[in-house]
């Protein structure tokens, strides 16, 4: 083929998926649902990887103060607790702190603190380590029953049912992967196929004026990576949609969550999924093109 | 140049059919022929024999000395390119306009959008269809409808053109003027090959004339006519 003939292709891939409106909006959600749940599956898995790493040990314990202690009350509390058995170290953390913490975390760009401004929702908070890993359980439950502490927060056991929960997903999230590619690639096959079928006029007179085969098959080649990958577009812009804004919800309602915010590893996800929803795409028309496409 | 050596067709689909049976003729270049013979004489068969569509089941077909058997199968698009077709039916494609029914037989034999647009409306001029560009087939009378048919055949000004019953859907009237578009185009030096059974046509227009019946050549004559069998 020639490489101006590049143009003509191209825009008869997009005619075959505007000319064949209802197989094409069923096999791009089809692809764009699946590939969604793959990349809740994979954010959940990473998510959990993060926590583990960011739980810098096992040792440590948030104490949240009630909102409306007043602050010399809550240092002194901090100071109390810094005496206690079992207790090697202990830092308060007024909410004017916590929440520049968690704009570090989220990133450069976002000026929470100027955001919340004086509503500040973020409780003060006394973070402290234990010296034993077996004494974290009896000082949450010490601190848990101290006047002035509303929550207490710690990792153990969690992180490792999460960490075991993360790993049966990503198992499962294997198998659907596999599962979820072969329909993909079945309803994408028969989407081209079905645009084969209603072309098979203009195919006929392209085949007897002359055109080469692959000047005929490249459309259905392009339609069908189209395909996948308009499927990926929609499922990677309501993931990293939906992503940023559960980040953001976790970080004010539920600060203690270390919800992963790296922005890179969102967008090497986002081109996974579109390079993996284009692969589909074309795996699914060659099927089709040189099953059904008589050239 | 196209020559058929001692060609036998045989379709092998539920009953065995013997379309062609020992044909052997040869096509000069420049000439103008009419195919005849009844319904199932074998016209179309030969006519696809030609452009490649069927390949004989024995004997050989020719084009300038070379099998067609033989040609590798990434060649064929650029045989195909030499000789214009032209069906009965006309075959369409009803969604498009007049231009961009020519324009779509362009662009498959790839030419640039620059040689496109200096060709169709060329060959729209040609058929006398240029006023019609922008019309849609079904606005089309019979006549025009195959003058366009005409048009995207000879679009990529081949060497040769071959239409099977071209006028089996055309008054005689229309048919006439159809078959002057094919002789001024065979004038210009392109080859002709017409296949039908519009015997009054034939008769009238005096060119060479085979004659099949059950897949055999019957009569090759010279100015011939339609109705006496050889
Ligand atoms: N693709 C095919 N498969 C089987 N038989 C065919 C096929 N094409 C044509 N034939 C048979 O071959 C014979 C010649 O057909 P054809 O060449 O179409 O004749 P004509 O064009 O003169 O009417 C007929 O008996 C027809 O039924
Ligand atoms: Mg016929």
């Amino acid at each position: 083929m020639r490489l101006s003939s590049l143009g003509y292709v191209a825009r008869d891939g997009f005619r075959n998926i505007w000319r064949n409106k209802i197989m094409s909006i069923a096999s791009i959600s089809t692809v764009a649902i699946s590939l969604f749940l793959l990349g809740c599956v994979w954010l959940f898995v990473a998510n959990v990887n993060n926590m583990v790493f960011n739980v810098e040990s096992e040792l440590e314990i948030n104490a949240y103060v009630e909102q409306d202690l007043p602050r010399e009350t809550a240092q002194a509390l901090a100071s109390d607790i810094g005496a206690y058995d079992g207790v090697a170290s202990v830092e308060f953390i007024p909410k004017e702190e916590g929440i520049l913490m968690l704009e570090n975390r989220f990133g450069t760009e976002a000026d929470l603190a100027g955001t919340v401004g004086e509503n500040n929702p973020l409780p003060d908070m006394i973070q402290l380590k234990a010296t034993n890993p077996d004494l974290v359980p009896v000082l949450a439950e010490k601190l848990t029953a101290m006047e002035g502490i509303d929550q207490v927060r710690y990792g153990q056991g969690m992180v490792e049912k999460l960490l075991k929960t993360a790993d049966w997903l990503e198992r499962a999230g294997f198998i659907g992967l596999i599962c979820i590619s072969i329909a993909a690639i079945f309803l994408i096959s028969t989407s081209i196929r079905v645009t084969v079928f209603a072309r098979r006029d203009e195919i006929t007179i392209m085949r007897l004026v002359g055109a080469t085969n692959w000047y005929i098959r490249w459309p259905f080649l392009i339609e069908g990576m189209l395909t996948g990958f308009f499927g990926a577009l929609l499922a990677v812009a309501i993931l990293v949609l939906g992503y940023n804004k559960l980040v953001i919800s976790l970080m004010t309602n539920m600060s203690f969550i270390p919800i992963m915010t790296d922005q890179a590893t969102l967008l090497l996800l986002g081109r996974n999924i579109l390079l993996y929803g284009a692969g589909l795409g074309i795996v699914g028309s060659f099927l089709s093109v040189f099953r059904y496409l008589r050239v | 140049m196209i020559q058929f050596f001692n060609v036998n067709k045989i379709y092998e689909a539920e009953v065995r059919v013997e379309a062609l049976k020992d044909v052997n003729l040869q096509i000069e270049n420049g000439e103008f022929i009419f195919l005849v013979g009844p319904s199932g004489a074998g016209k179309s068969t030969l006519t696809k024999l030609i452009i490649r569509e069927e390949t004989a089941s024995s004997g050989q077909v020719l084009s300038d000395g070379k099998s067609l058997a033989r040609m590798k199968q990434r060649d064929i698009p650029f045989y195909r390119r030499r000789i214009g077709f032209v069906f009965q039916d006309f075959r369409l494609l009803m969604t498009r306009t007049v231009y961009e029914n020519v324009a779509f037989a362009a662009e498959a034999v790839e030419m640039t959008t620059t040689e496109v647009r200096q060709r169709v409306p060329l060959v729209l001029d040609m058929m006398g269809i240029a006023d019609k560009r922008n019309a849609y087939p079904h606005q089309l009378s019979g006549g025009q409808q195959q003058r366009l048919g005409i048009a995207r055949a000879m679009v990529n000004n081949p060497t040769m053109i071959i239409a099977d019953e071209p006028t089996g859907n055309l008054d005689p009237e229309t048919s006439a003027e159809i078959m002057r578009i094919f002789q001024a185009i065979n004038r210009r030096g392109t080859t002709v090959l017409i296949a039908t059974h519009d015997k009054d046509m034939v008769n009238l227009m005096r060119k060479r004339v085979i004659a099949l019946k059950e897949g055999r050549i019957v009569r090759d004559e010279r100015n011939g006519g339609y109705q006496h069998e050889a």
